[in-house]
C-alpha cells in the first residue's frame, strides 16, 4: 500500500508508465489529433488538400446534408438493434453456460469464442454465401415451394452478421459477472417463495447489470464503427458511417471530409455511450458499489 | 407423530451413497443439531429437507404433510446458508422483506413484520444499509431475520457460524439460541463443530459416512458416547483397555479386550506412588481457564485437564499418580461404520 502511494506521488510513476504512454501518444493521440486538424483543412477537387487554409465547411455540409443524416441514423439504429439482439441472445446464453457441468462448460465457451479466431471478412463472405440470391436459404425456400427473397444487401443481412460477430463481446463480460454470483442466493430466494422467473428477474439480473452494461458498450461501439460487414453485406446501397468514410478517402479522395465524418462519428459514439453508461450505472451504482 | 419426520431418507450420487436410510423425528420447538465430519451427509440431509437436493429414497413429512417432492418455494421453510446468501443489491430491509413480498403481504403489515424481526436480531439501526457495509456477524443476523420473517414452521441452519471468527462465533451461538427460544421455532442446524452443537442444541444427531450413529441430549452424548469415533469427535477422550470384574464392574486392565473411554477432566493428579496408575508429565499446555497435561503411563500417553485454580502448575518430567472414579469409565462399542 505504502509503496503504491509513494509511486503515485513521485515521478517514478510517470517513468514506469512511460513506455505505455509513448505507445498511446504515438499510436492514438497523434493520429487522432492529425485527423482533427485534417478535418478543418480546405479541400478542392482540382488542387487537392490545402494544408495551410482552414475552414468549417466540411462540418457545415455534414450538418446541412440529409444524405449524411440518413447514413448516421441508419448506423445508429443498426448498432442499437445489434446491441439489443446481443443482450437478448447473449445474456441467457451466458447464464446457461454458467450453469453447465464441468466438461461441457469449457467446450461451449471455446465454441462461442472460435468465431473470433476467423477473420471478419471470411465470416462476412460465409454469410453472403448463405443469404445470396441463390444461397442456401433461398434454395431451401424454393425447395419448399416458396419464392426467393432478397436477403443479401439489406439491413437484415448486416444486423444478423453483426450479431454473429459481436455476440462473444456480450457473453464474456456477462459470464464474468455471473461467476461472481453466490448460487446460494438463488436457493435462498427460492426457499423464500420466489419462482424461477422471479429469481432471474429480481436476484440474478440486477447483479449482472455491470456485465451487461460493459457488454452493450463494447458491442455498440464496435458495431457503430464496423466496416467489413456493412461493406460486404450491405453493398453499395446500405451504407454505414465507416463505409462512407472509406468512400470519402478512397473514391472521392476528399480526405478532409472523411476526417470530419470520422470525428463526428467519434463524438456521437462517445456521447451515446457516456450517457448510456451514466443512466445504467446511476441506477445500479449505489447498490452494487 | 413428530413435527418433522425423516423416514428412511436416502441420497445416492451415482455409485456413492451420500445419505443412507436415515430416520429422525424432531418435535415442535426443538433445536436439533446434525453433527459430523465433512462428507458425512449432514448437509445433504439438510438440503433434501430444504428441497434443493432431490430425494433418492424415503420420505420427509412436515406436520403431517408429505413434502418429499415439493418445490423449495412451496415448503415455506426458513433457510440460513453458510455463505449468508444475502442479495447484495438490496438493502437489509429489502433483503428481509423479500419473502413477504413473494407472499404479497400488504405494505403496512410488511413494514411492521420487518421492523419487528430486525429488532429481534438487533439490526433495526442498519435497515437501510447494504450487505457489503455490514460485518460478518451482522450479515449472519440479516440472513437469520430474512429466514424468520416469513414465520416458517422449521428453521434450517447450514453451518451458520463457520465463517465467523472465534469470539464472534461464541457470541452468535448464544444469540441464535436466544432468538430460537424467543420465537419457539423448530430448528435443525448442521455443524461440524462439536462445541457449537453441544452448547445450543436440545438434541445432537451424530452422523458418520451417511448414517446416524447416535442421537442424544448434549450432556448424555458427552458422558455416554457410544463408539470410539464419537468419544473422540465429541470432546477429548482417553482410550484405555479394560474388562469387567467378577461383580460386573468395569476396570482398567492392560490385558482386557474392552475399549474404555475416560474424559481428561475426570482424571485426578496425585503424588507419586498414589492412585491407580503411575506416570510422568511429558507435555503441558496452558489453555487459560485450565491446564492440559500429557502424562506418559504404561497404558500409553493420557491427556489430563486440571482447572487453573491459581496454584503453580506441575513441571514437565514430574512423576505423578493418576486416579479416577471407576463409575466414570464408559465402555465403547467398535465402530460399525468405517470412518
Amino acid at each position: 500500500m505504502s509503496t503504491i502511494a509513494a509511486i503515485r506521488q513521485g515521478r517514478q510513476g510517470y517513468l514506469l508508465s512511460a513506455p505505455a504512454l509513448a505507445l498511446y501518444i504515438s499510436l492514438l493521440a497523434i493520429p487522432l489529433l492529425l485527423t482533427l486538424v485534417l478535418s478543418f483543412n480546405v479541400f478542392d477537387y482540382s488542387s487537392g488538400i490545402n494544408g495551410d487554409a482552414y475552414t468549417l465547411g466540411h462540418y457545415s455540409s455534414l450538418l446541412g446534408d440529409p444524405y449524411f443524416y440518413e447514413i448516421f441514423l441508419r448506423t445508429m439504429w443498426i448498432s442499437a438493434l445489434t446491441t439489443f439482439l446481443c443482450v437478448v441472445i447473449g445474456v441467457p446464453e451466458a447464464y446457461i453456460l454458467s450453469r453447465m457441468g464441468a466438461p461441457w462448460r469449457s467446450i461451449f465457451l471455446i465454441l462461442i469464442l472460435t468465431p473470433l479466431l476467423i477473420s471478419v471478412v471470411v465470416r462476412a463472405f460465409g454469410w453472403s454465401l448463405l443469404l445470396g440470391a441463390d444461397g442456401l436459404v433461398n434454395q431451401t425456400l424454393q425447395a419448399f415451394g416458396g419464392s426467393p427473397m432478397k436477403l443479401l444487401y439489406t439491413p437484415f443481412a448486416v444486423v444478423i452478421a453483426l450479431v454473429h460477430v459481436m455476440l462473444p463481446f456480450m457473453i464474456i463480460p456477462v459470464w464474468t459477472s455471473l461467476q461472481k454470483l453466490d448460487p446460494a442466493a438463488q436457493q435462498a430466494a427460492m426457499s423464500l417463495g420466489a419462482s424461477h422467473f422471479t429469481v432471474m428477474r429480481q436476484v440474478v439480473l440486477p447483479q449482472i447489470m455491470p456485465g451487461v452494461l460493459s457488454g452493450t458498450l463494447i458491442v455498440f461501439g464496435l458495431a457503430a464503427s464496423s466496416f467489413a460487414i456493412p461493406g460486404l453485406l450491405g453493398g453499395r446501397r446500405i451504407k454505414m458511417v465507416a463505409t462512407l468514410i472509406y468512400d470519402q478517402y478512397l473514391s472521392e479522395l476528399n480526405w478532409p471530409m472523411g476526417a470530419a465524418i470520422a470525428v463526428a462519428l467519434l463524438l456521437l459514439n462517445l456521447l451515446i455511450m457516456l450517457s448510456w453508461n451514466r443512466m445504467i450505472e446511476g441506477r445500479y451504482k449505489k447498490s452494487l458499489g | 407423530m413428530a413435527f418433522v419426520q425423516l423416514e428412511g431418507l436416502g441420497k445416492r450420487y451415482g455409485e456413492i451413497d451420500a445419505v443412507v436410510a436415515t430416520n429422525l423425528s424432531v418435535e415442535k420447538g426443538e433445536f436439533v443439531s446434525l453433527l459430523g465430519p465433512s462428507g458425512c451427509g449432514k448437509t445433504t440431509t439438510l438440503q433434501m429437507i430444504a428441497g434443493f437436493v432431490e430425494v433418492s429414497s424415503g420420505r420427509i413429512v412436515l406436520d403431517g404433510r408429505d413434502i418429499t417432492h415439493a418445490k423449495p418455494a412451496s415448503r415455506g421453510l426458513g433457510v440460513v446458508f453458510q455463505s449468508y446468501a444475502l442479495f447484495p443489491h438490496m438493502t437489509v430491509k429489502d433483503n428481509v422483506a423479500f419473502g413477504l413480498r413473494m407472499r404479497k403481504v400488504p405494505t403496512a403489515e410488511l413494514q411492521q413484520r420487518v421492523d419487528r424481526v430486525l429488532k429481534l436480531v438487533r439490526l433495526n439501526q442498519h435497515a437501510e444499509r447494504y450487505p457489503r457495509e455490514l460485518s460478518g456477524g451482522q450479515r449472519q443476523r440479516v440472513a437469520l431475520a430474512r429466514a424468520l420473517v416469513i414465520e416458517p414452521p422449521v428453521l434450517l441452519l447450514d453451518e451458520p457460524l463457520s465463517n465467523l471468527d472465534a469470539n464472534l462465533r461464541e457470541e452468535m451461538q448464544f444469540e441464535i439460541r436466544r432468538i430460537q427460544r424467543e420465537v419457539g421455532i423448530t430448528t435443525l442446524m448442521v455443524t461440524h463443530d462439536q462445541s457449537e452443537a453441544l452448547s445450543i442444541s436440545d438434541r445432537v444427531v451424530v452422523m458418520q459416512a451417511g448414517r446416524i450413529t447416535q442421537i442424544d441430549a448434549p450432556y448424555t452424548l458427552y458422558e455416554h458416547p457410544r463408539t470410539e469415533f464419537i468419544s473422540g469427535f465429541v470432546g477429548k477422550a482417553n482410550l484405555l483397555p479394560g474388562e469387567r470384574d467378577g461383580a460386573g464392574v468395569v476396570q482398567v486392565n492392560s490385558g482386557g479386550e474392552l475399549t474404555l473411554s475416560l474424559r481428561p477432566e475426570k482424571i485426578d493428579l496425585r503424588d507419586k506412588g498414589q492412585g491407580r496408575l503411575q506416570g510422568h508429565i511429558v507435555s503441558r499446555f496452558f489453555l487459560g481457564s485450565q491446564w492440559l497435561y500429557g502424562v506418559s503411563t504404561p497404558l500409553g500417553e493420557l491427556s489430563v485437564v486440571r482447572r487453573n485454580d491459581g496454584s503453580a502448575p506441575l513441571n514437565e518430567g514430574t512423576a505423578v499418580g493418576l486416579d479416577w472414579d471407576a463409575t466414570l469409565l464408559r465402555v465403547l462399542t467398535v465402530d460399525e461404520v468405517p470412518a
